[in-house]
């Protein structure tokens, strides 16, 4: 698998394919997308990445350990459902802030960010389970 | 926001959610928080149990509160996003829940306590406290959680952590028993999930007090028969029982011990949980006509089970038969139906937890001490560790039902349950298997701590170390047990409260749905 | 419609089951994932058929306007898939783990766990 042509595009394949999983992500606001599928198509960036490059850039790529990211992702989701507390409103009720940024309106919500939450729960899992493959084939 | 305008409460919970509804989700909430924590740092093992343990105390904390709430104030019920039920999820705690759900968490602790010193670094980076925590957290989702679909994405949720668990150091034995493991129980709960769909299929909801208030206007016509056999094998696979229990003796010896002890006490009574959840409140009709097949199911559980325990010679598998034998005696109440029999089914499973989990932990303290599992090496134990021998007696006389520990009492309430219905073949075969688990933990005793020490050395003359918190674990779990034996009335009192909600379910129902919602 | 997919429902589970019955762990592994599947669209059946039509209320109005297609059952077979896909991955390493270390995908000879002809317990002193 590792030919040249393969080894040169990888990386700009992995990169297209993360930006476009975000794109995905945040799209699912309202539209077909969201966290899981989002996480997926990262995923599978990062598994083209592996299968291209060898598993340790790409652990060096995602700087932290992909079961961290889960974790931080995991962390996300929860804290967007705890934050009903304040509130007082049942656990998970969607929260909604209007903010400005730089002049366009932006809606923030907990939903948002319990998605994203899920993103990084996918993209982190995911991806260990097909590192660790890829380490026991290559290896 | 048009939401001003539109009149809400037609589609949403209106009323502020005190502090106090908060203890409903604790038990779920609180172990995914620190589990979250957990796994982000995972490489600083230092400080994982004493998180771990606060998490887990935390929750034992709140769902202490949870039961307390529960007996003063009946079922209680919090609707996630504000929907209202059956739109929302709704997590409805009432005491069977509330109750199983406290047990749990307190043997969880206890574990968590044991693997301080049991689960080295290793261990620890591979996840172990994350995992325990996350485990946790889909337990007491089963338990707390109102809504049928829910309940499958908590049993997912528990499973996944405790394929992980199960696995931690991955051995050879491991992987063999793992693989067993983990595809028998996906098919399980696969199982579940098509019943489940069936489930929809015929109610279109999911909500379990609004499919019991449904049930009724349905008998004639929907096939509730089918889904409550569906049901039977689907928990009756979760919760091991006869003849679908393999993947338990297969897998319950090869992980850690502190993780056989968790497993042990706390995944098969979730099944049990499940089963006394649907088929006595959801198809009270259909288990009535199914209670010849169920008792049948619970006497080759319970007789089977403790055979196989005496035909092993390696302590851990002796337990994990034991285990199977217990769900047999508790699947014997589900059986009986009546508020006695299920007093004493949920009583059991009180016990269970306590007794089993305590059992396994045991068993680590006399590999600590002996070097070996196996009964063909230890020996010798009373004379060196006099309190290990107290501990020993005291749990065996639990797992045997025998007087002062805690497995005298349900035992008692099945027997005359099973008298009354005009079973008597029902009480002879909890009878017999109390005989027959006597028999199989006696000759543990005797050969592993009452005889000499044996003249084979134990493989390995280094793993010999102290017990750690053994000790301490093993007087945090006796002391309920102990109490459960001599003072059984408070909790034989918890457990009728349990078993009468199940029978009468209108309080449950009238938690979720309240009467002014009702048009 | 019902009628059609209950029939694919059906194959579906008879392949799966076909498959589990299999003593190559491969095969059991594709059997389940096709199990998955088939719970997946009895659940998207029983849901009962719409033809496309979203469940989104427009802007203006409370209620949708017509019949739509009912999301429950789409957002249960998601959750469903969901599941079993992240277990099916980790079933997968397993395997694949438990392959390479027992040097066999058959479950005859997968005995480590519980040995053939183990030893009866000491019988007496």
């Amino acid at each position: 698998m590792r030919t040249l042509i393969f080894r040169t595009v990888a990386p700009y394949l992995t990169s297209l394919m993360v930006l476009f999983s975000v794109f995905v992500l945040l799209r699912g606001h309202n539209e077909p997308g969201g966290g899981f599928i989002g996480g997926l198509i990262a995923a599978s960036a990062f598994a083209i990445y592996g299968v291209a490059c060898g598993v340790s850039p790409v652990r060096r790529s995602l700087y932290f350990h992909p079961m961290a990211i889960s974790g931080f992702g995991l962390l996300v989701a929860a804290i967007s459902g705890w934050l009903s507390v304040v509130f007082n409103v049942p656990f998970m009720t969607g929260l909604w802030i209007k903010v400005s940024v730089l002049g366009v309106p932006v809606d923030l919500s907990t939903v948002l960010f319990f998605d994203i939450g899920v993103y990084l729960v996918v993209l982190g899992s995911i991806t260990s389970v097909a590192l660790a493959l890829e380490e026991r084939e290559h290896g | 926001m048009a939401a001003e305008s539109i009149d809400i409460s037609n589609a949403m919970v209106t009323q502020p959610t005190t502090l106090g509804d908060w203890m409903l989700v604790a038990p779920v909430g609180v172990p995914i928080l620190f589990g979250a924590i957990l796994l982000m740092v995972r490489h600083e093992t230092r400080l994982h149990a004493s998180v771990a343990i606060a998490g887990l105390l935390l929750t034992l904390g709140a769902n202490a509160a949870l039961l307390l709430q529960v007996l003063a104030d009946g079922p209680q019920v919090m609707t996630m996003g504000r929907w209202l039920p059956p739109f929302g999820i709704s997590f409805t705690a009432d005491v069977l829940g509330a109750s199983l759900s406290f047990v749990a968490m307190l043997v969880a602790s206890v574990c968590a306590l044991y693997a301080m010193k049991d689960i080295g670094t290793t261990g620890r980076r591979y996840g172990f406290y994350p995992f325990v925590m996350l485990l946790m957290a889909g337990v007491g989702g089963s338990f707390l959680t109102g809504d049928i679909f829910n309940l499958y994405v908590w049993f997912e949720v528990f499973l996944i952590s405790s394929f992980g668990l199960l696995i931690l150091g991955s051995t050879e034995r491991q992987l063999d028993g793992a693989t067993k493991y983990a595809i028998l129980n996906l098919v399980g709960t696969t199982l579940f999930l098509t019943a489940t769909a069936y489930l929809y299929g015929t109610f279109g909801t999911l909500n379990m007090a609004d499919i019991a208030r449904k049930a009724e206007a349905m008998r004639e016509t929907g096939p509730l028969m089918t889904l409550a056999v569906l049901y039977l094998l689907a928990f009756g696979m979760k919760a091991a029982a006869f003849p679908v229990n393999f993947w338990l003796p297969a897998s319950y010896h090869t992980p850690r011990i502190v993780t056989a002890a968790l497993f042990g006490g706390v995944l098969t009574k979730v099944g049990v949980y499940a089963l006394l959840r649907v088929l006595v409140m959801l198809f009270p009709v259909e288990r009535a006509e199914l209670s010849g097949v169920i008792a049948w199911v619970a006497a080759g559980t319970m007789v089977l089970g403790i055979m196989g325990a005496i035909a092993q010679s390696d302590i851990r598998r002796v337990l994990g038969f034991v285990v199977i034998s217990g769900v047999g005696v508790m699947l014997a109440g589900l059986a009986l139906g009546t508020e006695t029999g299920l007093t004493g089914t949920i009583l059991y499973a009180f016990h269970s937890v306590l007794a089993m989990t305590a059992l396994y932990l045991l068993a680590g303290v006399m590999k600590g001490l002996g070097g070996s599992y196996s009964l063909h090496e230890l020996g010798g134990l009373y004379r060196s560790y006099p309190a290990m021998g107290a501990f020993a007696l005291v749990l065996m006389l639990a797992a045997a039902g025998l007087p002062p520990a805690s497995g005298l009492w349900p035992k008692v309430l099945l027997v005359r349950a099973s008298l009354e219905a005009g079973w008597p073949w029902l009480s002879f075969a909890i009878l017999l298997t109390g005989l027959l688990t006597t028999i199989a933990l006696g000759r543990v005793y005797i050969l592993a701590i009452w005889r000499d020490r044996q003249e084979v050395a134990p493989a390995g003359e280094a793993a010999i170390g102290r017990p750690g918190f053994g000790y301490t674990s093993l007087v945090l779990l006796c002391v309920p047990i102990i109490l459960l034996g001599v003072y059984p009335e408070p909790f034989i009192r918890v457990a009728a409260a349990a078993a009468g909600g199940l029978l009468d379910s209108s309080s449950y129902i009238g938690a979720v749905f309240p009467v002014e919602a009702v048009q | 419609m019902e009628v059609a997919l209950s029939f694919v429902v059906g194959v579906f589970f008879a392949v799966a089951i076909y498959l589990m019955l299999s003593k190559h762990i491969i095969r059991i592994l594709l059997g389940v994932s096709i199990f998955g599947n088939a719970v997946n669209l009895s659940i998207f059946t029983a849901g009962r058929l719409t033809r496309e039509v979203p469940p989104i209320i427009p802007e203006a109005l409370q209620t949708p306007e017509v019949a739509t297609a009912n999301p429950l059952p789409q957002a249960l077979v998601l959750t469903a898939i969901v599941i079993s896909f992240s277990l099916f991955a980790f079933l997968l390493v397993l395997a694949f783990r438990a392959y390479q270390e027992l040097g066999t995908d058959d479950t005859d000879g997968m005995r480590v766990a519980e040995p053939e002809g183990e030893p009866m317990p000491p019988l007496g002193y």
